[in-house]
């Protein structure tokens, strides 16, 4: 299918409005995890702002396509897209991570209208995902389960059980995301524990592989619409992102995994997702 | 007396649920004959969800499974559950209080053979310690049953404990049961024998013995561990003035120091609990066990001796 490159256009300044949005809330709060949300801004505007069947004015419409944010800790992006989208007042994301706020530091299911699972401890989102993509099937719905996981995520061993799991019950109806920017708390991914070769790992668990560029809105929206196609087996994205991305400073540095920017840094940070690098 | 398992009772239970309550759903975790939901899967192998050995996915599988409208009930050992799995325990089914059931067998000491790794003493002091969790600690067969269909019909995540042995049946305790309410099996004015679980028996046992020693001893029984009957306990400690609790579990962190809590802040008195000291178990019978343990009635008079002793003191 032919993607329209009005439509790429319109994402990615969504994607950039995000981003600033993230910058904003992280650096308002004095707390957060802003370089894995910047990275992530691109492949959660290709699902909130076109794959999706979602009704932000109707959270708990039954046929709406879900996602869980698996990597909890990058609630920024999920906030700022929910927010804009109209699940809940724009005006709430200055209330983030503090006292009294729905918008927690990782996603709360029962408080934020909008999120699906609570996640926070790495693993349990994925793992969650694949009995509700078990329940749609049981009951025989259409909708699509996507499920945004990081690559430090994937070292838990839980991932790979529910790997397991989504092969057994055939849940091509759940679309994982692996967002590869090859850093996490400790540094390079591949120093601290290592993953690679990714690609056949998924493949010896029975899921249907692809790797993309994850800021490439066109090859994101492409992967999923073929995926979709292919029946029978559990799908997984390898996304590979930059984590920071947008931020010249922030981009491939493990140390803005979970440090908020200080006033210079914010006004910089700010600077650049405006007018660019 | 008669002897019945109290993980027959769950099956039992969940079978006489299926029919009205079509969500519900069965998952285990490569278990299912030991913890008897072979015997669900066998009636109804299309809301049976074997997850192989993988206790953690279990419990998310089950959160996920609830937060799309199904009443699961995830079944393991409790050691499995509530150790293994304590993150997903805590942060998938806890915190958002989700609508899962977790049906855990082969709790306490009474496990036996498979020695202390198996044996899980702790499984209480971990699910207490969830903010959301409610608790119930059925004393027999049948008790194990109406517990299984109370948790089905209360919305909420539910730690159900059931044992591995047959146990006695104790009907004493076969009237209504409801969450949160303790039953008076027998009034005393001496001393109030609190019980949950598998150890009722040995409760009313200490009782009647006591009795020919002419110690009058109330028994307390307390299926629910959490929430908590406050008033019973406070209305036992007020009439009697001594309490003996009594569970097969560590005496750190389970019912011994629930009630010990309530009785302190609402009516002081001497408070003695019988459990697993702070040790780990080990092989054997669990009839061996239980005496080696000091879980026996003889274990539980002499705690009532000791707390008629501190009365006198006063």
């Amino acid at each position: 299918m032919e993607i329209e490159e009005t439509l790429i256009d319109t994402l990615q300044r969504k994607s950039a409005q995000l981003k600033r949005e993230i910058v904003e809330m992280v650096y308002r709060a004095n707390s957060g995890h802003v370089g894995g949300s910047l990275g992530a801004s691109d492949i959660v505007t290709a699902l909130y702002y076109h794959l999706m069947n979602h009704r932000p004015h109707n959270p708990a419409w039954p046929d709406r396509d879900r996602f869980i944010l698996s990597k909890g800790h990058c609630t920024p992006v999920l906030y700022a897209a929910l927010a804009d989208c109209g699940y809940f007042p724009k005006e709430d994301l200055e209330t983030f991570r503090k006292v009294g706020s729905h918008l927690q530091g990782h996603p709360y299911q029962p408080k934020t209208p909008g999120v699906e699972v609570s996640t926070g401890t790495l693993g349990l989102g994925i793992s969650t995902a694949v009995g509700m993509a078990l329940a749609a099937k049981l009951r025989n719905e259409k909708q699509y389960y996507y499920v945004l996981c990081g690559d430090g995520e994937i070292q838990e061993g839980q991932v790979w059980e529910a790997a397991m799991f989504a092969n057994k019950y055939k849940l091509d109806n759940l679309i994982t995301f692996v967002d590869r920017n090859y850093l996490q708390t400790d540094g390079y991914s591949e120093d601290v524990m290592p993953l690679d070769p990714l690609i056949p790992k998924w493949e010896a668990f029975g899921w249907t592989v692809t790797e993309i560029d994850g800021h490439d809105l066109k090859q994101i929206i492409g992967t999923v619409e073929q995926a979709k196609k292919e029946q029978g087996r559990p799908h997984v994205i390898v996304a590979n992102t930059v984590k920071g991305k947008g931020v010249s400073f922030m981009e491939n540095e493990a140390a803005w995994h979970g440090n908020p920017p200080g006033k210079t840094d914010y006004l910089k940070a700010m600077e650049e997702l405006t007018h660019g690098i | 007396m008669e002897f019945k398992q109290t993980r027959q009772g769950y099956v039992d239970g969940l079978l006489s649920l299926a029919a009205d309550f079509p969500e519900l759903v069965v998952l285990d975790a490569d278990v299912a004959k030991a913890t008897k939901t072979a015997d669900f899967q066998k009636h109804h192998p299309d809301r049976f969800f074997n997850c192989g050995v993988q206790e953690q996915n279990l419990l998310c599988v089950a959160a996920g499974l609830a937060l799309e409208g199904f009443l699961p009930f995830a079944s393991t050992f409790g050691v499995f559950a509530t150790c293994r799995a304590g993150d997903q325990l805590r942060n998938a089914i806890a915190y958002p209080k989700l609508n899962v059931k977790i049906g855990a067998t082969h709790c306490g000491i009474t496990t036996g053979g498979d020695g202390a790794s198996h044996q899980c003493n702790e499984d209480i002091a971990i699910t207490r310690s969830f903010p959301n969790m409610t608790i119930l600690v059925p004393g027999d067969y049948e008790e194990a049953k109406q517990a299984t269909i109370a948790a089905a019909n209360y919305t909420g995540p539910v730690y159900l404990r059931f044992g591995r042995d047959a146990y006695p049946v104790v009907p004493e305790i076969h009237g209504r049961f409801e969450i949160g309410r303790a039953k008076q099996l027998r009034s005393g004015g001496d001393v109030t024998i609190i019980t949950t679980g598998i150890l009722v028996s040995e409760g009313l046992e200490a009782a009647r013995l006591l009795k020919a020693e002419g110690i009058s001893a109330g028994v307390l029984h307390l299926p629910t561990v959490k929430p908590l009957d406050e008033q019973a306990i406070a209305t036992a400690a007020s009439a009697t003035g001594g309490i003996v609790t009594v569970e097969e579990h560590s005496v750190i962190g389970g019912l011994g120091e629930a009630v010990a809590g309530v009785v302190a802040a609402r009516c002081p008195c001497p408070v003695y609990r019988v459990g697993v000291q702070d040790v780990f178990g080990e092989s054997g019978t669990a009839s061996e066990l239980l005496d080696k343990y000091g879980l026996r009635a003889s274990d539980i008079i002499q705690a009532v001796y000791r707390v008629c002793a501190l009365k006198q003191k006063d």
